[in-house]
């Protein structure tokens, strides 16, 4: 499948247009957040809060890690960006194009390829490493505000370290649903200090947060917050005693590059209930698939899903 | 004032010295109402004291003020608590509470209801706030109620309901299940019919023999008679008006 | 005394040797601007000792709960706690984060009304668990035990632990938040009007309940209420307030029994015989 495109703008290395509001954001804005970055990775999971700016898209459409990407963003950067683990989705692909055009950069689905990874609600399979920096669309900052609707009240929480509250969500979980039922969105300790919600990644990612040699920045643009996670800083799901904490697994397999161990998708493919499990983080799947590797439902057409559009090629 | 010496050298349970009351009813232009002045009275163990004088006089004013529930305008009560001399009107609430919990006892006429404590937890009640085992204070909750004759039926319902004898049998139960030091009996048989009169007697006579002192008031002359070591006359010590 | 120089056996009268204090106000004054909320209020509670604060609308006495129990610091005066932590303790004199750890570990408040002291979205086991998740618990099994068990305590149907508290009656509502505000067993409970707004049977059965758990417990207790049968029911002491200041004290007998002062007494003799 092609996506219609429209002609990129290509500017000139040094001209003038490269510099004026360099990804979209005035140089006293991208300051800002940059100070607030700063800020936020001196104090590993504080939210910090920012002036959040009126961005091309409406506030529920990512606007906070738009405004991370823009602030931090340069010529010399390879930016990804990817949607519930997808390159290929519409939001995905726009922003993606976006950054190309008012930042000039390379973009990739490739994730090692990338410095930049914008996501909404995933992170990649492959493992993040040092030099790279991940930004998390976050709709929610604050993990407590479904218990606790007082913002002074969930700040004095942060402040005083009472988070006995967190764990009464988890009980509830437990004694409605007879184990801890939370699947994303699943709160975190950051280096035993600060609570905070890792945005809604499922739960199976979780892990892959601990001791991290990648940068993992996380913006509200409705709430006005920034967090931030440095490198190599312990990350801790909570659970209690006689609950630990688990990732999700599948029976199945992927059904188009048979990796067994990914975060999978349900795929419903017709009327009569069937399914077929697949590869939420399509670049890994469609690398996999390049290297020869066939899952039971290969061959299927949603294998045959081309996303480069012609400009993309032309890079 | 001097006292009389005492016959033997036992130290008494109730000091009373100097007491003076008069009630001044503030909302009625403060007048004022004298009872008693100058009031001297001791007591002890294995005595029992009987207030007289007619109505009004002010026995029940006086056993009050022993027992802490009014305040003296002067004078002092000591009682003996622990092999020391506590003074009642001027003492801490925890001390007078700690004080009636295990020295000074009361049977009023009435029985304060609480809704919804059956006969015998009341009974068991001051057993229990001394510490002792529920097992135990449960026998020896039972014993005291069939000594007063109280049927078994009545032992798990709240006295509310019963009537004003029984009422007060319940009343006397509480005060006699354990042995307090000093007890205060103000009209302890007044709804009693003769043969649970008896009974009570027997149980005040016990008590004074084991040591109790006891400070009492009885219209009935056959009690008074029957458990009276002395009278003393309130009206002595009436208040200048 | 001359009659007791007479008795040799007897020692003489001796200073009552009391245990220290659980907790000491003293000369605790609030005011808003020129508004007198509280003034030069003192005293000490024990203990397993029951406190009562009587007075009409306006005599100050909620302002006095929320002054004593840390969450209206005062104009002038001091609070000391006897904490398990820190030892006796200058209330506002502690961090914020210090105090309302102190607040959560050694203390209980029971609110009027049950909407102010409980999490109406979360279950009522839930809402009785939560202490003992602020204190560090994290064995789930553990916490569910010990809150059945205090369910059982306050007369619910164990069956319900898991529903909301709205689905619950008003007396029911208060009676798991008795249970949340003592799991943790704390030293000093303060109690609002804890039966205020109650059908009159229902308050009855949650007074015989306190009763019965202060005695269990030996707990210190606060209580404010406006109700004089209330007081004479659950307090050890009384203290009459009016107009910010209190007016007389002593035990809950005796100040019902034989008033002194003009507004005890108007305020006894106003009340209902029925």
């Amino acid at each position: 499948m092609t996506i219609a495109n429209e002609p990129a703008v290509t500017t000139q290395a040094g001209s003038p247009e490269r510099y004026y509001n360099y990804a979209y954001l005035d140089e006293q804005t991208k300051r800002m957040i940059r100070r607030a970055i700063l800020k936020a990775l001196c104090i590993p999971g504080y939210q910090v809060p920012f002036g959040s700016r009126e961005m091309p898209v409406p506030y529920g459409w990512g606007t906070g890690g738009i405004q991370l990407t823009a602030s931090i963003i340069g010529p010399d950067d390879v930016f990804k960006c990817i949607d519930q683990g997808a390159d290929d989705t519409t939001n995905a692909v726009s922003i993606r194009r976006f950054f190309a055009t008012v930042a000039d950069v390379a973009t990739t689905e490739n994730t090692t390829e990338a410095t930049i990874i914008q996501s909404r609600h995933r992170i990649p399979e492959h493992k993040l490493t040092a030099g790279q920096v991940m930004i998390f669309q976050v709709p929610q900052p604050e993990p407590l505000r479904g218990l606790e609707p007082r913002e002074m009240e969930t700040r004095a929480m942060h402040a005083y370290e009472e988070y006995g509250l967190q764990y009464v969500s988890l009980y509830e979980n437990i004694s409605a649903f007879g184990r801890i039922a939370a699947t994303a969105g699943y709160p975190v300790m950051i280096d035993e200090r600060y609570l905070m919600s890792p945005s809604p990644i499922p739960k199976f990612d979780n892990p892959k947060m601990n001791n991290c040699p990648a940068i993992l920045l996380f913006g509200a643009g409705r709430e006005k917050r920034i967090y931030a996670v440095p490198p190599f800083t312990q990350v801790r799901s909570l659970d209690f005693e006689d609950y630990p904490f688990e990732i999700q697994t599948w029976e199945e397999r992927c059904a188009l590059c048979d990796a067994e161990g990914s975060y999978l998708d349900e795929v419903v493919l017709d009327d009569a209930g069937q399914r077929m499990f697949v590869c939420s983080d399509s670049h890994f799947c469609g690398e996999r698939r390049a290297h020869g590797h066939a899952g039971v439902m290969a061959g299927h057409t949603l294998d045959q899903i081309d996303t480069d559009g012609p400009e993309e090629k032309a890079r | 004032m001097a006292f009389q010496s005492a016959p033997d050298d036992r130290a008494p349970a109730i000091l009373v010295d100097g007491l003076a009351k008069t009630f001044t009813l503030h909302n009625q232009g403060s007048a004022g109402i004298p009872v008693f002045d100058r009031l001297q009275l001791s007591v002890k163990p294995g005595e029992c004291v009987v207030l007289a004088g007619e109505s009004g006089v002010g026995k029940s004013t006086l056993m009050r003020t022993i027992f802490g529930n009014y305040l003296p305008t002067q004078g002092r009560v000591e009682v003996l608590h622990d092999g020391h001399y506590v003074d009642i009107t001027s003492a801490e609430p925890h001390m007078v509470l700690e004080i009636r919990r295990r020295t000074l006892g009361y049977v009023s006429q009435f029985l304060r209801v609480i809704p919804r404590i059956s006969t015998l937890d009341l009974t068991m009640e001051p057993l229990l706030e001394n510490g002792v085992d529920p097992d135990e204070a449960r026998e020896r909750a039972i014993a005291v109620l069939q000594a007063l004759r109280l049927p078994q039926a009545h032992w798990d319902l709240p006295p509310a309901t019963f009537s004003g004898g029984e009422q007060q049998r319940v009343n006397i139960a509480r005060s006699f299940v354990r042995e307090y030091p000093i007890l205060l009996l103000d009209e302890p048989t007044a709804s009693l019919d003769a043969a649970n009169r008896a009974i009570v007697v027997d149980l005040i006579r016990a008590a004074l023999d084991k040591g109790t002192a006891m400070i009492g008031i009885f219209h009935d002359a056959d009690v008074r008679d029957a458990v009276a070591t002395r009278l003393f006359q309130v009206s002595d010590f009436k208040a200048a008006a | 005394m001359t009659s007791l120089a007479h008795s040799p056996s007897i020692p003489p009268v001796s200073a009552a040797t009391t245990p220290s204090p659980l907790l000491q106000v003293e000369a605790l004054t609030k005011r808003y601007g020129s508004i007198t909320g509280c003034e030069d209020v003192s005293f000490e509670l024990r203990a397993g000792e029951v406190l009562g604060i009587v007075g009409e609308s306006g005599s100050g006495k909620t302002t006095l709960l929320n002054a004593v129990s840390g969450h209206l610091e005062p104009t002038s005066g001091s609070v000391r706690f006897d904490a398990r932590r820190h030892g006796l303790v200058d209330v506002y004199g502690l961090s914020e984060p210090d105090r309302r750890r102190m607040q959560r570990e050694d203390w209980g408040f029971v609110h009027q009304n049950p909407r102010d002291g409980l999490r109406m979205r979360v279950s009522g086991g839930a809402n009785v668990a939560e202490p003992l998740m602020n204190l560090g618990r994290r064995h789930y099994g553990e916490m569910r035990q010990g809150t059945i068990s205090w369910l059982a305590r306050v007369e619910l149907d164990l069956n319900r632990i898991d529903h909301k508290p709205r689905t619950f009656s008003g007396g029911m509502q208060q009676r798991i938040q008795i249970a949340r505000n003592l799991i943790h067993q704390p030293r000093l409970v303060f109690m609002d009007e804890p039966t205020g707004g109650l059908d009159v049977s229902v308050q009855a059965r949650l007074l015989d309940l306190l009763r019965e758990l202060v005695r269990d417990l030996n707990l210190a207790v606060i209580l404010v209420t406006h109700d004089m049968a209330v007081a004479r029911l659950m307090a050890d002491r009384l203290m009459v307030m009016k107009g910010g200041r209190v007016v007389e004290s002593g035990l809950t007998d005796q100040v019902l029994d034989d008033p002194q002062h003009p507004y005890s007494q108007l305020l006894v003799s106003s009340v209902l015989q029925i």
